[in-house]
């Protein structure tokens, strides 16, 4: 198929095709990932700026990686600087950098819809790297590669994605991207962090943590944000943990060959047991590793490559 | 004198609804004239053929910015706005800098405006000294100066005792404590209704229930003390029935709800619209119908359009910070017209909510009637008239609407205040210096 997009800012607008066809475009990459000499030239004499508003060491250093093994040149420029103190506007910060003539902007900002806000006041190509609580539309391509790469397939698994549903960006790009592709997928978590209004998006809602793991091919277990608590949603971590984290017992519920992910960082023995964290059954790593690979594939296709050079 | 000749004299005040003529002398209405019109007429005419010929609208809740954000929009800016509008009248609020909570601040309003406005303008001063909800400003003095109400609109007054000597206190001088309804615990640092459009934005919502506690609360704390009391901005099914219930009860507690509330859904928020940004939210379709039934059954009394005018850049922005409000001068009318679609709304109970309304509530003499006698302001409206919002319309010094690019239906043809024509689209007749 053709690749058209300019951006990339999240998938609710993304068909399955597209999705298979940024998944192939990954496969060609990783299999640069396997070379001695991991780089290719494709995106020589481009440049790629990390423009990241909110604290991220992991998705940064993944663009990073990625884009330098396209040869492209990466610049970061991380501002710790919420939006909401006054300074510079996001449109004044990102167009003094478009006139640095990058390629692509890759954006992180903790306000949901800055990406789309800044795709249409700049001229070069943007990838969200997640804003605020709506999309995290590299994630949720990730998790669909790596499930892929274990399962083989999407349609009819059922993926049971647990803890807080109403902060994650994670889970709006993982439910167009599972979900689009025939996933059941089950959202866990205390009434406070599950919207009755996600029943909307087809997927079922719970707060019995023992229900969505039951029978479940994959457990997606998602960082309960502490920083993003202004007011307690539930009482306790020690309840919390009680209730909705992921350990032994819970887990024997699941498919025999069920397997555990998680965005990161884990807060180990909170969401997700030590034991389980680092079993063999846990693909936090192999997460890691699809996400360069499908970043390589995003700016690769944004910067107009067609096929990989071998 | 001024004749407005053969358009259909709609005064809801007076039981009048009929073609006929009206007489203006001396900036006071002097008679209506049925039958022909009169032959040898010494004076101004103005054709109303075709048209509705109705007691200048009021809006009862507006922002002018003046004195302290002059950038934003100032009074003769606003009030051009108005006039364009239909209306002859605005209540503004108390949110200026500094804020409306000293008689210095509301003379300088109301001088100001007989100086260089196009309108007539009603300050409402604030109930709390610098809106901060702590002591009570000096209602007698700000009275005495031309506040016609008192509000710390944009917030809410959270200390309920301070709600209630306030309302307590001014009760036996008659004078209204509007609110804005809102428990800011509740809403959370929300920036949309919380629903379905929220959640899949990622928008921390603000849910119904932050307008309908707040609302139930001063409903009680009004029934307690036998207050005057007005809710503003209504939003919320719950919010209208509330209302009704009150009046059942035989509260003195009136409301007001905008165009935008019963135009509009959050749906309008899709693509982080910042011109869809307001507070209270635009909420749900069930919200919407129910505001429609409230306007339909008599429930609400007044609809005010909570013109928030903000410059470009606060709102063109990241969703989360973008700037509330939105501007609805010149809108409102037209928005309202479309009530009348479906029956109904008569054209009566539209001028009614237009005009009688408001000024009835804030106890504005000589406003909201044509009976003789009453002050020269009315509105000459073309119902029909089809034209589009564009930005070269707008005559705020903010552009911010989400009605921009509309195909609207209904203006006012003419806008007469005081007896001088303060805007005019009629052939021939000219707007007053």
């Amino acid at each position: 198929m053709e690749w058209h997009r300019r951006h990339v800012l999240g998938l609710s607008d993304f068909h399955p095709e597209e999705m298979e066809f940024v998944i192939d475009t990954a496969r060609s990459m990783e299999e640069v990932l396997t070379r001695d000499i991991k780089k290719v030239p494709a995106l020589r004499g481009k440049t790629v700026v990390n423009l990241f508003f909110e604290a991220s060491t992991r998705t940064r250093t993944s663009f990073e990686i990625a884009g330098k093994r396209l040869s492209a040149d990466v610049v970061n420029f991380s501002s710790a600087t919420s939006s909401v103190t006054k300074g510079e506007t996001l449109l004044d910060t990102a167009r003094n950098i478009e006139a640095m003539k990058p390629n692509i902007l890759v954006v992180r900002h903790s306000a949901s819809g800055a990406a789309l806000f800044l795709s249409r006041h700049v001229s070069c190509s943007i990838i969200n790297a997640g804003d605020g609580q709506n999309e995290h539309p590299s994630q949720g391509l990730l998790d669909l590669y790596t499930i892929l790469k274990v399962k083989g397939k999407i349609a009819g698994l059922k993926i049971a994605i647990v803890g807080d549903i109403l902060h994650s960006r994670v889970v709006r790009s993982d439910l167009h991207s599972l979900g689009r592709m025939g996933a059941k997928l089950w959202l866990c978590g205390p009434a406070t962090l599950v919207p009755r209004e996600m029943e909307r998006t087809g997927a079922v809602v719970t707060s019995d943590i023992r229900e969505a793991v039951r029978g479940a091919d994959v457990v997606i277990m998602l960082r309960i944000q502490l920083e993003r608590q202004k007011t307690a949603y539930f009482p306790s971590l020690r309840e919390y943990s009680r209730r909705f984290g992921l350990n032994r017992d819970v887990f024997s519920l699941a498919k025999d060959d069920a397997v555990i992910m998680h965005p990161g960082p884990i807060n180990r023995g909170v969401e997700l047991s030590d034991e389980l964290a680092d079993c063999e059954r846990s693909l936090v790593l192999l997460q890691v590793e699809s996400g360069v690979a499908v970043r390589m594939a995003l700016l690769y296709l944004l910067a107009g490559g067609s096929h990989v050079a071998h | 004198m001024l004749l407005i000749k053969g358009g259909r004299v709609i005064d809801p005040a007076s039981g009048r609804d009929e073609i006929g003529h009206l007489v203006l002398e001396d900036g006071k209405v002097r008679e209506f004239l049925a039958g022909e019109a009169p032959v040898r007429f010494q004076g101004r005419v103005i054709s109303a053929e075709g048209k509705w010929v109705v007691p200048g609208l009021i809006d009862m809740h507006v922002h002018l910015r003046d004195p302290g954000y002059e950038w934003k929009e100032d009074i003769l800016t606003g009030t051009r706005a108005a006039a364009a509008g239909g209306f002859t009248s605005v209540a503004c609020m108390a949110n200026t800098n500094p804020v409306n909570d000293s008689p210095e601040v509301t003379r300088h309003i109301i001088e100001k405006a007989r100086r260089e406005g196009c309108a007539n303008v009603f300050p409402v001063a604030a109930v709390t000294l610098g809106l901060e909800g702590k002591e009570m400003a000096d209602f007698s003095e700000l009275a005495e100066a031309g506040a016609v109400a008192f509000s710390d609109d944009g917030k809410p007054v959270e200390n309920p005792l301070l709600l209630r000597r306030a309302m307590e206190y001014v009760r036996p001088f008659g004078y209204r404590i509007l609110s804005h309804a809102e428990d800011s615990v509740l809403a959370g640092g929300g920036a949309a209704h919380e629903g379905w459009t929220a959640r899949k934005l990622g928008i921390p919502g603000i849910p119904s229930a932050a307008e309908e506690v707040a609302i139930a609360r001063d409903i009680l704390i009004a029934r307690q003390v036998g207050g005057r009391l007005h809710i503003q901005h209504i939003s919320t099914r719950m919010g209208v029935d509330l209302l009704r219930m009150a009046r059942r009860a035989g509260l003195d507690v009136t409301g007001e709800t905008a165009p935008q509330y019963f135009t509009l859904t959050d749906a309008a928020l899709e693509g982080y619209d910042t011109n869809a940004k307001m507070n209270p939210p635009l909420r749900g379709e069930d919200d919407r119908m129910a505001i429609l039934e409230g306007i339909q059954d008599g429930t609400i009394d007044a609809i005010a359009c909570d013109h928030a005018p903000h410059e470009a850049y606060v709102k063109k922005c990241e969703f989360a910070v973008a700037a509330n409000g939105i501007i609805g001068l010149q809108t409102s009318l037209p928005l309202s017209l479309s009530l009348l679609a479906g029956g109904k709304v008569t054209p009566a109970r539209l001028v009614d909510l237009l005009s009688a309304g408001p000024a009835r509530i804030l106890c504005l003499r000589g406003k909201g009637t044509l009976a003789a006698g009453a002050d020269a302001d009315v509105t000459v409206i073309d119902p029909e008239a089809e034209w589009e919002f564009g930005p070269g319309d707008v005559l705020s010094k903010s552009k911010n609407s989400p009605f921009l690019g509309w195909k609207m239906r209904g203006h006012a043809a003419a806008t007469i205040c005081g007896g001088r024509v303060r805007h005019a689209t009629i052939a021939g007749v000219t707007v007053d210096a």
